[in-house]
């Protein structure tokens, strides 16, 4: 027989279940016996050409750090979970990693799509959260977040510093042609480049606008109508195999040699295009950590990184392994700080997470800085394809090197609001030359 | 209507020359699911892996042989052959050791099962191949380019697209109806198809038939496979990709419908073509609109018969 539950005992429940999360983290925080981490990443499906990698320098450098002595003297562990089943199974594993298996940090995710649905769960978790690769700007234009920041750039830098690229390079084009995938990424990325272009650059006109289906391995009809359309410039930001297939087939029909392509996504394609590629179109790597870097700010860091990645994997290191070394001294560097500003004492969520905003951290190219709105400021390098003796594969040649503040939109305005503002002017004077 | 074709003629002309190709490579992958669906009535998803398999194993076998000197002119013959040596060995394995047992199960088990076989073939190509993008296209660039004239302009078009491609589709269909109608071996798998029960009841071993044609299937898939792969790169979820596709034109087409499964391969091929060009939006959606105004008018599929079901 069970007792009666009172109205009495159902306000002292109620008010138990409101006053013991707050009691719960008054608590001093213990110094864990590891730190664990949960990284969310492709391990299946088309997008695990960058999953898969960045996986494999996620463990590379969790045993490199370990055996340096881990973070603030802890040791990490990371757990896996795989993007490709869809967002209500990586909210459930979020969920699961944070309250069952009591992760101390989150790291999401590649799929913009993953970052929206999730990003919502550290504020309501209130868990340090480092989004180490999605894109889409919306998540700190259209809210703030306390314990969610991003440790590399975003959408708009990364479609803009080609954009004003192309301008520079190639001012009197007049016809256009985007050809993206469809998905958020691809007709986000091609508003954000139309609204900047039109800003800049009025009267172009665009061609053809085409979305193949996301995973489409034959692009034969799109390139035909390419061919006689004869743009000036194609604009694709597409990735992965569809990038393979599209500029294979682009190739082996001359395409190149009627249009400039312009391709913001490129790098992590170059070492599977090896010389297929062609050269003089203008590439992107979502950042500026380019395998040939002319001058990175640490040169030893990022030999390092290069090397170790190289000699343990036989691959070259491709931008989501730049993405997730950044996101991993991010977080050492954070935890560290927010140690020493409690005189070694271990920090609590909150505090973990405050030490984060304004943090600035060494990468192998340059410093990166959060902002007050949780977004990192990364340089964006761009280039002409070109060939050399050191790589198998196509690496920019006449670099231009944009600063991530120049082209990324100001905190608290929205990026097509401000990309509307820009005038033609700004196109000279913005980046600069390097190599 | 005139005026819209002097207009658009010479882009019609592009992109029926495009869809033709495409419509090749639909028909050939469809075609070994609609024969495996005809006379096994198994739903295999895992038709889908066995064509990218294919597509993997030609890719590396040729660049296995190119590596070792193999002339340019062989890497097509070296594609057709992989196909038949991955259907030859992964069919009878698979048809033996998993199908033969679930045969008398629900439909529902059926799928079930192919789904868990597709999932498991999609992690062994992870383990064998990794996740970086793979192509072999020796034989697409040593056929070369065609230059079509296209007003005063040209537009080239690879060999490979244009020819071998829709090509060896046109011979697959040609000598599977000969196959089907001419050989014993081909009108005892009619005969299962039309009415399994007659049949088992004539003496034919269904057992025998079975193997035959999940292995037969097979080894179209995988020739789908591996003919895109001199034009395709390869990542995980190509398989997935493409059977898709092919069960629209199953489900178009009729249950084991060979011509059925051309002509609906041509008219998906020639809609999403010409979609690409006068109507991008609609190009993923084409394939699917045909199947439903056909399933509309026709429930059986465009060469099905409607078939009496005891009760």
């Amino acid at each position: 027989m069970t007792a009666p539950f009172s109205r009495r005992d159902a306000l002292a429940a109620g008010f138990g279940a409101v006053l013991l999360p707050s009691t719960l983290s008054a608590q001093p925080a213990q110094k864990p016996a590891e730190f664990k981490i949960g990284v969310t990443t492709f391990l299946s499906g088309p997008a695990s050409v960058f999953g898969v990698p960045s996986r494999k320098a996620c463990e590379m450098l969790v045993d490199q750090i370990n055996a340096s002595g881990g973070i603030a003297g802890v040791p990490i562990r990371a757990s896996f979970v795989d993007e490709a089943p869809g967002t209500d199974h990586l909210v459930g594993e979020f969920r699961r990693l944070v309250q069952s298996e009591g992760v101390h940090a989150m790291f999401q995710s590649i799929s913009s799509g993953s970052c929206l649905a999730c990003t919502p769960l550290s504020a309501e978790l209130q868990k340090l959260t480092i989004l180490w690769d999605c894109g889409t700007q919306r998540i700190f234009e259209e809210n703030r977040w306390q314990y969610a920041f991003r440790t590399q750039g975003y959408g708009t830098p990364e479609v803009l510093a080609p954009l004003l690229y192309l301008l520079k390079h190639k001012p009197d084009f007049r016809t256009i042609a985007v050809i993206n995938q469809d998905y958020a990424w691809g007709r986000d990325s091609w508003e954000l480049w139309k609204t900047g272009m039109d800003a800049m650059k009025p009267g172009v006109r665009v061609v053809a606008e085409m979305f193949p289906r996301f995973g489409s391995t034959d692009f034969s009809t799109e390139i035909t109508r390419l061919l006689a359309l004869r743009p000036d410039v194609i604009l694709s930001t597409s990735w992965g195999g569809e990038l393979v297939t599209f500029i294979r087939q682009a190739a082996e029909r001359r395409l190149h040699e009627r249009s400039l392509m312009v391709l913001p996504v490129a790098e992590a394609s170059m070492p599977t295009l090896g010389r297929s590629m062609p050269e003089g179109h203008i590439i992107g790597t979502r950042g500026d950590h380019w395998n040939n870097h002319p001058s990175p700010a640490n040169p030893a860091l990022f030999n390092g990184l290069v090397n170790s990645y190289r000699q343990r994997f036989n691959e070259w290191p491709i931008y989501p392994v730049h993405h997730m070394a950044q996101a991993m001294w991010a977080l050492k560097a954070g935890v560290e700080k927010a140690v020493a500003a409690k005189g070694g004492g271990w920090p609590s969520d909150l505090e973990m997470a405050n030490a984060f905003r304004g943090l600035s951290f060494p990468t192998p190219t340059s410093t990166i800085t959060l902002r007050e709105d949780g977004q990192g400021l990364e340089d964006q390098i761009v280039g002409l394809s070109s060939f050399n003796d050191r790589f198998p594969f196509a690496v920019p040649k006449d670099m231009i090197q944009f600063p991530g503040e120049q082209v990324s939109a100001p905190v608290g305005q929205k990026s097509t609001d401000w990309l509307k503002t820009l005038k033609p002017d700004f196109i000279a004077s913005a980046g600069a030359r390097i190599g | 209507m005139a005026e819209w074709f002097q207009d658009n003629g010479l882009l019609l002309g592009l992109a029926l020359l495009d869809g033709l190709s495409s419509a090749g490579l639909i028909f050939l992958v469809a075609v070994g699911l609609n024969l495996v669906f005809g006379v096994l009535r198994i739903i295999n998803v895992a038709h889908g892996s066995l064509y990218a398999i294919g597509a993997y194993s030609a890719a590396s076998i040729g660049i296995f042989l190119s590596g070792r000197g193999l002339p340019d002119w062989a890497s097509i013959p070296t594609l057709i052959l992989s196909a038949a040596l991955v259907g030859a060995i992964l069919g009878p394995i698979i048809e033996r050791l998993l199908l033969r047992r679930i045969y008398a199960q629900e439909e529902v088990v059926q799928l079930l099962v192919t789904f868990a076989l597709f999932m498991i073939l999609e992690d062994v190509q992870k383990l064998l191949w990794g996740v970086q993008p793979i192509h072999h296209d020796t034989a697409m660039r040593w056929l070369g380019t065609i230059d079509v004239p296209f007003g005063a302009d040209f537009i080239p078009f690879t060999n490979y697209q244009l020819f071998v491609l829709p090509g060896i589709a046109i011979v697959t269909l040609v000598g599977l109806a000969w196959f089907l109608r001419r050989t014993l071996t081909g009108r005892v798998i009619v005969a299962v198809t039309t009415d399994r029960e007659a049949a088992t009841a004539m003496g034919i071993d269904a057992a025998k038939v079975f193997l035959l044609t999940f292995t037969f299937g097979a080894m179209l898939a995988a020739l789908g496979g591996a003919l895109s792969s001199p034009t395709a790169a390869l990542v995980p979820g190509i398989g997935a990709q493409t059977i898709v596709l092919s069960f629209a034109v199953v489900a178009t087409a009729g249950l084991g419908q060979i011509e059925g499964a051309a002509l609906t391969s041509l008219m998906m091929g020639l809609g999403r073509s010409i979609a690409v060009y006068f109507e991008p939006e609609l190009e993923v959606v084409v394939p699917y609109i045909i199947m439903v105004l056909v399933l509309l008018v026709r429930p059986q599929g465009l060469f099905g018969v409607i078939e009496t079901r005891r009760v």
